[in-house]
């Protein structure tokens, strides 16, 4: 019987030249499980909005309404974490929250899900890092350091709570990209094994046959539970994008 | 003791790390759902830290998971 880990394995496609690009790097275009599945994953969002909003209506219609609703869902997020400057970062967190949940979504009825190769989530992962970064050096400056530096907090504690803050700062990109891959791959792997029971069970005769309906109903329980991991996590992806961001904007503010 | 017996031994000690962050999750719900029960009307704008809360406590035990994986697998 196949691992429960052979879901995770990269198979090479169509195979494309590799294009050089200007400052000595090269992209190779080929095509294989992982990047299809992302592709797909950004199609199916482009299409959805393209058709919802493409007969846009006061009075909305069952597509716009669920457009809406996941925009105004993530705007009043953004807003209660981030406050009055939510827009000017809204489409990032709006993107990368549509992106993830489509392609957790899409492990669900196809049998490769993106979000759990390591490699996409530390690159989403990073680049909310670095937006955050850019953005609190371009509005502080200098005064980044007061993200390491809590006010009110009495000088001699300062040696204490300014290493622990400095290194729970860089752990964040770690834990926001071993989030994400954990809890789709350990998803996914306690599937496949909970399925693995059923066959193994049934072999074994009338009596095993009636025992792998224990299984089988796990795994629809399952299955039900990690619909609502994917969009979870997705959320949570977004709501801790938020969180950092509120960080440096509204850096040394208490509201 | 072998050496691959001795892998499997540690992978799964590893996920014992999980153990915390279940404890740390299950308190999460179940101060929400004991706040949220005595004052109702309040638990909708909560949902937010709650689902926060339960992400970085839970971030832990996947350390620990992952961990577990890349003794397993490497």
């Amino acid at each position: 019987m196949a691992s429960p880990m052979e879901q995770f394995e990269i198979q090479e496609g169509l195979q494309l030249p590799t294009v050089p690009l200007p400052g000595g790097l090269s992209v190779d275009l080929s095509l294989n499980n992982s990047i299809m599945a992302m592709l797909i994953a950004a199609g199916l969002i482009i299409a959805f909005f393209a058709i919802a909003t493409s007969r846009a209506a006061v009075v909305p219609g069952r597509m716009q309404l669920i457009a809406e609703g996941l925009f105004s869902y993530i705007d009043d997020m953004a807003h209660g974490i981030i406050g009055h400057e939510s827009r000017k970062f809204f489409p990032y967190v709006f993107s990368i929250f549509l992106f993830v949940l489509s392609m957790n979504m899409l492990g669900m009825f196809l049998s490769f899900t993106a979000t759990s190769q390591l490699a996409v989530t530390v690159t989403l992962a990073l680049m909310t890092f670095l937006i955050v970064l850019v953005v609190g050096f371009l509005r502080n400056g200098a005064n980044m350091y007061k993200l390491f530096v809590p006010s009110g907090v009495p000088w001699y504690m300062l040696f204490l709570v300014t290493p622990i803050e400095i290194i729970s700062f860089f752990l964040r990109p770690v834990t926001l990209a071993l989030r994400l891959f954990g809890n789709m791959l350990g998803g996914h792997v306690a599937l496949k094994v909970f399925a693995g029971f059923i066959p193994a069970l049934a072999g074994l005769g009338a009596v095993g046959v009636v025992g792998a309906v224990l299984p089988l109903a796990g795994v629809v329980a399952l299955t039900s539970l990690e619909f609502l991991v994917a969009f979870l996590q997705a959320f949570v992806f977004a709501v801790l994008t938020c969180v950092y961001l509120n960080d440096v904007v509204n850096l040394g503010d208490h509201h | 003791m072998e050496a691959e017996a001795a892998k499997f031994i540690g992978a799964g000690l590893a996920t014992l790390g999980m153990i915390g962050a279940g404890i740390g999750v299950g308190t999460i719900f179940g101060n929400f759902l004991s706040g949220a029960t005595r004052n109702p009307s309040a638990a909708g704008g909560q949902f937010t830290n709650l689902i926060l809360g339960a992400a970085l406590t839970e971030a832990l035990g996947i350390l620990a998971f992952v961990l577990g994986l890349l003794i397993l697998f490497s």
